[in-house]
């Protein structure tokens, strides 16, 4: 145990008040999240609707086996990041330690997945707009849309990813130097649910463009 | 007044205030305290609002007779564009709920600052960003897609439509930040002995804002951001010539844009409830209804944006279902304009500068809500959409609402906020300038709207002329009106008499602390013996009452 001391903010009674009260503001801040990526499913299901076919036909080109791993990925990566809550609760610092690092290994695994699945389209021409010069078979006339919102989502959410990633690595620092304990570990439950969320919209997101 | 039960205005010290507690700039720009982000929020967006104003009197001239006036019809297109941008998102959005909200929402509530406060400082910043973003679009050649920025217009629009766009995205966080804060407040930090229904009305009205504010401004984040997307990877989804659909941007901007008209109305008809019941000495007439109205209208305000679209390609079942739920929002709003009427029966009014402006809330709210029924009826609207109809239906309820009630409250809470008195009869004045300049200018408007001009146009028919030149000298007034209120609260801030701690002698909690408050808001919260609104305990010695 470290001499590290929480101090209550000075516009809280007491520590569970604070407690509450962050833990609240990030659900809210959680719900926020949601609704934006929902933008990016209703233009997914108009789209889907609209044009049925080109969708079905431009999704075949997605890399199931590569999508299909990164879920793999992301999904540990929340186990661990569970745990790593799990043993600030108990005051196993070095515990916390490692499951932060195996968390952001495993993101950034994601990420080099992603690297390669990106280049892969780059190479093909299956890209937005005007730089869509697809080469192959099967390849739709009006792909540009569907590749247009899968660059869009998969690309809001990397970016999710490496702010995960940053912060992750913020909390590696705290840990560390010995802040958190059973009785103050805000930060990294905070952060654990952030997590959760981004591994849970890679959850939609997976099904709907690479295997619909 | 028979028998008082207490002083009601007791003499509290307030040599150390809130406002003296610490000097120089940096304590401000640095400082933690909501009242102080109030203040600064206050300051900054009565700038954006001269500034708006200022593009308004510039687009009257414009209009004062057909052809070209003053400016060309390129410039004349950038500076409605920029009224709108900057009266919505800099002005109108953060006016009363960053401003006065979180001046006057924490101190009633009994709570010494918001659930985060350096998130509430932060908020504010991004404000500031978001503004400097707006000027960088005008510097790099100026925005013309109205403050709505449909498409194909804004895709074909030159790169600072892309500035804009991220302006906004910004503003998006300093509101959603604001409203995340106000709702933590009042969940955990109200004091254990203020219940929910012993709650301010004003509170249950930033309630209400706050959730839209959560749940639909980040649905604009995701809209502007795909709009940049759009003009920068063509994405093309609503791009036609990309196969995208131009149709998706309306209803996607209008998910967010219509909600937020209730983020702009609905911390007004909270002002209206305190100041209301303060000057007419009267508990509010049916708590429970006002308080449960507001949260109607903030779940309602989600189900009507397709009336924004009756006039494009909707089908006609989902336009028969929007003008319905329409209608359906209207009742929410019209339980509190009874409400507040009756109110007003067999009180002691007191016609001071805020009443004036309550009761000018009262009567151009109504005109403001009453001709958007018009324009939520179908058949109507095919011949009213897009006139000026339009334009001076949302005045009548952002300006007629919102800024009579922001200036109300201003007015109000004037005193605690400076410490000073502002002085009454060039007050007064002001307002009757204000209230004749707007009804000359925007009643106007409904008649040259429903003989068929349509808005946003730069040129208009020579029968139209008299009528736009009436509504032009209106401007004119209502400028005069706004300037004076201006120069004479400015001036109050060092000449106002000094105020005492209650000067309207009223019941809210706000009241009972010194004028300005100190650091913490409270020496010591006081016993809570009476609800926010109970006069007739106060005045008639009656058993206090809870709701």
């Amino acid at each position: 145990m470290s001499d590290y001391q929480h101090h209550v903010g000075h516009h809280f009674e007491h520590f569970e008040q604070e407690l509450a009260s962050n833990k609240l503001g990030f659900w809210l801040f959680l719900a926020t999240e949601i609704l934006m990526f929902g933008g990016l499913f209703v233009a997914y299901a108009v789209f889907s609707n609209t044009h049925a076919e080109m969708w079905e036909m431009a999704s075949g080109h997605l890399d199931r086996i590569m999508g299909g791993t990164n879920t793999v990925v992301l999904i540990v990566s929340s186990l661990t990041m569970a745990l790593a809550v799990r043993s600030a609760q108990t005051n196993n610092r070095q515990a916390t330690g490692l499951f932060l690092i195996a968390t952001f290994a495993l993101a950034a695994v994601f990420m080099v997945i992603k690297y390669f699945e990106y280049s892969a389209k780059f190479e093909h021409g299956l890209l937005p707009g005007e730089w869509y010069t697809p080469h192959g078979a099967d390849t739709p006339a009006q792909g540009n849309i569907f590749f247009g919102l899968y660059f869009m989502t998969t690309g809001l959410h990397g970016v999710h990813v490496l702010i995960g990633m940053i912060v992750i690595a913020w909390l590696w620092v705290k840990n560390a130097k010995g802040q958190f304990s059973s009785a103050w570990y805000t930060p990294v439950e905070i952060v654990g649910l952030y997590w959760h969320l981004v591994d849970l919209v890679w959850i939609f997101l997976f099904p709907l463009y690479y295997l619909v | 007044m028979a028998t008082q039960v207490e002083d009601i205005n007791p003499d509290i010290p307030s040599d150390v205030n809130y406002l003296n507690v610490t000097k120089g700039l940096k304590s401000w720009l640095t400082t933690h305290d909501h009242k102080r982000i109030g203040v600064m929020y206050l300051y900054s967006v009565m700038a954006a609002f001269l500034v708006g104003g200022m593009l308004a009197l510039a687009i009257r001239l414009e209009l004062l007779s057909p052809g070209q006036t003053v400016m060309s019809s390129e410039t004349y297109n950038q500076v409605f564009t920029l009224h709108g941008i900057i009266m919505i998102f800099l002005f109108i959005i953060p006016s009363i709920p960053a401003a006065l909200g979180n001046f006057i929402m924490p101190l009633v509530i009994g709570a010494k600052d918001v659930a985060f406060p350096k998130l509430n400082l932060a908020s504010y910043y991004i404000w500031v960003v978001g503004a400097i973003f707006t000027i960088v679009a005008i510097i790099t050649g100026g925005v013309d897609t109205g403050w709505t920025f449909y498409t194909p217009q804004s895709i074909r629009q030159s790169g600072s439509v892309i500035w804009m766009g991220l302006g906004i995205f910004i503003l998006g966080f300093s509101s959603i930040f604001t409203g995340l804060n106000f709702l933590v407040t009042m969940h955990k930090l109200r004091d254990p002995k203020i219940g929910w229904f012993d709650m301010p009305l004003f509170c249950w009205a930033i309630y209400g804002t706050a959730l839209i504010q959560i749940l639909a401004t980040p649905v604009l984040a995701i809209t502007v951001l795909l709009l940049a997307a759009e003009k920068i990877f063509q994405v093309g989804i609503f791009n036609p010539a990309l196969g995208g659909d131009p149709v998706l941007f309306q209803h996607f901007f209008w998910f967010y844009s219509h909600p937020a008209v209730y983020i702009m109305i609905l911390p007004g008809m909270g002002v209206i409830s305190e100041t209301i019941t303060a000057f007419s000495h009267k508990p509010i007439f049916g708590y429970r209804f006002v308080a449960f109205s507001s949260i109607a209208i903030a779940v309602l305000g989600f189900l009507v944006w397709g009336h924004h679209m009756f006039l494009s390609a909707e089908s006609e079942f989902s336009t028969m279902i929007f003008s319905f739920l329409t209608f359906f929002v209207a009742i929410p709003s019209a339980i509190k304009i009874f409400n507040w009427t009756a109110t007003l029966y067999k009180g002691s009014i007191a016609l001071t500068t805020g009443m004036l402006y309550t009761l000018a809330f009262l009567f151009l709210f109504s005109i403001g809500g009453l001709t958007g029924i018009f324009l939520g009826a179908l058949s109507v609207d095919v011949h009213l959409h897009d006139t000026y109809f339009v334009v001076a239906h949302f005045h009548y309820v952002m300006m007629g609402g919102t800024v009579m009630a922001f200036l109300a409250g201003i007015y109000y809470w004037w005193p605690k906020i400076t410490g000073r008195m502002y002085p009454e009869n060039i007050s007064r004045f002001a307002c009757l300038l204000v209230f004749i300049g707007f009804n000359v200018t925007f009643l106007t408007q409904f008649v040259v709207g429903s003989k068929g001009m349509p808005r946003r146009y730069y040129d208009y028919l020579e029968q139209f002329a008299p009528l736009n030149q009436f509504s032009t000298f209106g401007s004119w007034i209502l400028g005069a009106g706004i300037l004076i209120a201006t120069v004479s609260l400015l001036w109050s801030l060092k000449n106002g008499q000094k105020a005492t701690a209650n000067p309207w002698g009223a019941a809210g909690l706000e009241w009972k602390t010194g004028s300005p408050p100190p650091l913490e808001n409270f020496h010591e919260l006081p016993e809570i013996k009476h609800g926010p609104y109970d006069y007739d305990y106060l005045y008639g010695g009656q058993k206090p009452t809870r709701h």
